[in-house]
């Protein structure tokens, strides 16, 4: 972490670095949704029949649904109709290597500083990257292949596992579950399948990349994890998108499935592209994100750094089923400007003996509003449950806002739930010591932020970590003095 | 190296210094003492750069600059440090962390390349041994939980570390505590050289047995009344701050 400081230096003048289009040309479906585009989503993916019929039952639920409201965040409503469902960077040919990828689209990742090329072997980390709304180009899976892992996009998955995928997709996180999820399995394009038999421990970090980059397109991805019996996977998801001046739509659906005595630590570092500093454009994120620990001592841990996106919708739960399992939620979310994140967990402790951790921090700035929400909840059955919450707010001036909503459910006297809260201002005693010591105003800020997140920063896979504190430091430029 | 003239300070409309002159040269050693509410933190703060402080007249030169002229920021890469009367707590920030930070920063003020890891450590190795600091205390958050003494020796060390041409130290209070004294007085004793110099702000004298000054000056009401050598502290005291008042009415 040490080195992390001198790129704060660096980096902290700069602004939205990632917000460059790029001129690939794109296969779309037409604006606006309705059965036949779902039709084309699904034929321009090949999908088997159960595939599509899944989707359609989505679909007509959804029609059903309305938006939810009980989120603390406020945003012009969505045209629904309005976004584009489908775009794919158009390849001619399918793929035989990594070689064969578009010069344009490997330049994309180069910006990102994503490396394509398994020959630069990216600190060891396999990458899926996924562009608006297809995978382009998955790494080592030759490599994770003959440990029995599969990791691979979502799509693929759908053609070679469908035995896997159908057992899974939406167990954890079911079509009807809410507004957002039931559009996400109508109309989702790609995402990541990571499969760990069991007994391995995958020996890498499995990584996606998503980037939006055509105009007026809806990301929609779906991940789905699966760690069986003893074994041990540690994933990061990383994502940006161009500047534009109108709001672009992301709703993603993650589900994790841990058996007995599986891990899964699952690391974000959000940096959709946030709006300007008038709260013109950035990315609206509804994310629904769910893990089960079905197994005995199984264990889910979500680390989130989130700083990007104008609206921020998220909730990482963990269902604590098997006995002695563990749930962690370790998150920081920064708002600046005219940002807004409601964010938070969900801690729903069912078997005998399971423990869960929250550690929420948030940082807001600007006009922003920051609010944390988590429901800890323990069942009639779960004897002996135990819970801790720490949930920290700083502040950076006086005109944004900081919120806790921590809702408890205990229906069992055995359990010991715990929470904390706290909330502190960035005190001009602390940054004019910092001046003091020759520390200008914008690093005195970035120094004292990511010691104030530092529990959560911890927890993050080191080459995010870095990654995570410069985006720290971007995100709050200009937020004081 | 320092040149103040006729500085004028105060807070909220309110003026506190009132006039003040004070002439430090390279290798000295100044105290200033005075009785509670005399100005001697003002003094301190106004010369850091502190913003609540409003400067209504008057000039300090530091080394050739208009001192008053430059960022908190800037004064310390010109070689100004203040070790506080009551260092502020950054949790999550380990002194070693904050340190680099800073050392770096004033190298790229001066033009100087930053230290790698390396380079920092025996730097922070060769400075450790100098004040006599545990490393332990280097790692924990800063100053958080840090007693009375620890936080003193956490300041001489980050004084050590940057190496400043004038270190104002803030002993207004510490005079209660001898163990801080003694920590404060050692550091100073150990970066002494001829090249640089340091005004201690104390209440009391007997900082003054640890630290022999070349210069005392006795600050009362917002001005300097009295200068004189190390004998000055001793006649204070003797006769405590009482004989101002006397002295002040008669003139
Ligand atoms: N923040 C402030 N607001 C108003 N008055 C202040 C403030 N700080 C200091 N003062 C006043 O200025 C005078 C000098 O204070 P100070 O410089 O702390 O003296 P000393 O350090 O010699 O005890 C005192 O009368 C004090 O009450």
């Amino acid at each position: 972490m040490n080195d992390g400081l001198s790129t704060i230096e660096q980096q902290i003048t700069s602004d939205y670095k990632y917000g460059f289009t790029s001129d690939l040309e794109a296969d779309q479906a037409p604006k606006g949704l309705n059965e036949d585009i779902i039709r084309f989503i699904s034929g321009k993916k090949n999908e088997p029949e159960w595939m599509l019929e899944w989707r359609l039952k989505a679909y007509r639920h959804w029609l059903k649904m309305e938006v939810p409201e009980w989120a603390n965040i406020k945003y012009p409503a969505i045209d629904f109709q309005d976004i584009i469902y489908y775009s794919a960077p158009k390849q001619t040919k399918k793929l035989n290597s990594l070689d064969e990828i578009d010069p344009e689209l490997r330049r994309t990742f180069e910006k990102l500083g994503i490396s394509l090329d398994e020959q630069k072997r990216l600190s060891g980390v396999a990458v899926d990257a996924v562009i608006d709304s297809v995978s382009v180009a998955t790494t080592f899976r030759e490599q994770l292949g003959e440990l029995g892992i599969i990791f691979c996009s979502m799509s693929e998955a759908i053609q070679e596992h469908p035995e896997l995928v159908k057992k899974y997709i939406g167990s954890v996180v079911p079509m009807t579950d809410n507004f957002y999820s039931a559009l996400n399995s109508a109309v989702f394009t790609d995402g990541s399948f990571c499969y760990i038999p069991k007994g391995v421990r995958c020996p890498m970090e499995l990584s996606t990349y998503f980037r939006i980059n055509a105009q007026n397109t809806g990301q929609f991805e779906r991940t789905l994890i699966v760690a069986e019996e003893g074994s041990y996977v540690s994933y990061l998801e990383g994502c940006t998108a161009p500047m534009r001046d109108e709001n672009q739509l992301h709703a993603a659906v993650v589900e994790l499935i841990a058996m007995d005595h599986a891990e899964i630590k699952y690391s974000t570092v959000q940096n959709w592209y946030p709006g300007d500093k008038e709260g013109k454009g950035g990315i609206y994120n509804f994310v629904t994100k769910r893990g089960i620990c079905a197994g005995v001592h199984s264990k889910i841990s979500w680390t989130q750094v989130e700083t990007g996106s104008a609206v921020t919708w998220k909730y990482p739960s963990c269902i604590l089923k098997g006995d002695h399992s563990v749930g962690e939620f370790y998150s920081v979310a920064v708002t600046n400007h005219h940002q807004q994140a409601d964010t938070g967990t969900k801690m729903i402790h069912l078997g005998k003996n399971t423990r869960s951790r929250i550690v929420s921090k948030g940082i807001s700035a600007g006009v922003s509003h920051n609010s944390y929400r988590g429901l800890v909840s323990v069942a009639k059955n779960a004897t002996n449950a135990r819970n801790f919450s720490q949930c920290d707010s700083l502040l950076l001036g006086d005109r944004c806002g900081a919120h806790t909503f921590p809702y408890i459910e205990v229906k069992n006297n055995t359990a010991q739930v715990e929470h904390e809260a706290t909330t502190s201002k960035i005190g001009e005693d602390q940054i004019f010591y910092c001046n003091q010591r020759g520390i200008d105003t914008e690093t005195a800020v970035a120094l004292i932020v990511n010691g104030f997140a530092k529990e959560v920063m911890n927890q993050l896979p080191m080459e995010f970590a870095v990654e995570a504190q410069k985006l720290l430091a971007i995100t709050l430029e200009g937020s004081v003095g | 190296m320092l040149q103040i003239k006729d500085l004028h300070a105060g807070i909220e409309g309110k003026e506190i210094l009132k006039g003040i002159n004070l002439t430090i040269r390279p290798g000295e050693v100044h105290a200033i003492m005075g009785p509670n509410g005399s100005g001697k933190s003002t003094l301190a703060s106004v010369l850091a750069g502190r913003e609540d402080y409003e400067v209504t007249g008057g000039s300090v030169e530091f080394l050739g600059k208009d001192l008053l002229e430059l960022a908190p920021e800037a004064r310390a890469g010109e070689g100004l440090f203040l070790a506080f009367q009551y260092p502020v707590e950054i949790p999550g920030l380990s002194t070693i962390n904050f340190m680099k930070t800073a050392v770096n920063e004033v190298r790229k003020y001066r033009g100087q390349e930053a230290l790698d890891a390396a380079e920092f450590l025996k730097l922070m190795k060769e400075k450790m041994s100098l004040v006599n600091i545990d490393k332990n205390l280097l790692t924990r958050s800063l100053n958080e939980g840090f007693s009375g003494g620890e936080k003193k020796r956490n300041e001489v060390f980050q004084m050590a570390m940057l190496e400043p041409k004038l270190a104002i130290l803030d002993e207004t209070d510490s005079g209660l505590d001898i163990d801080a004294i003694r920590i404060a007085a050692a550091g100073v004793n150990a970066i002494r050289s001829k090249e640089n110099a340091t005004l201690v702000i104390t209440h009391y004298q007997r900082l003054l047995d640890y630290i022999v000054p070349d210069f005392v000056h006795v600050l009362y009401n917002g001005r300097i009344v009295k200068s004189g050598g190390k004998e000055l502290a001793l006649e204070l005291e003797e006769t405590g701050y009482s004989f101002l008042k006397n002295e002040m009415n008669i003139a």
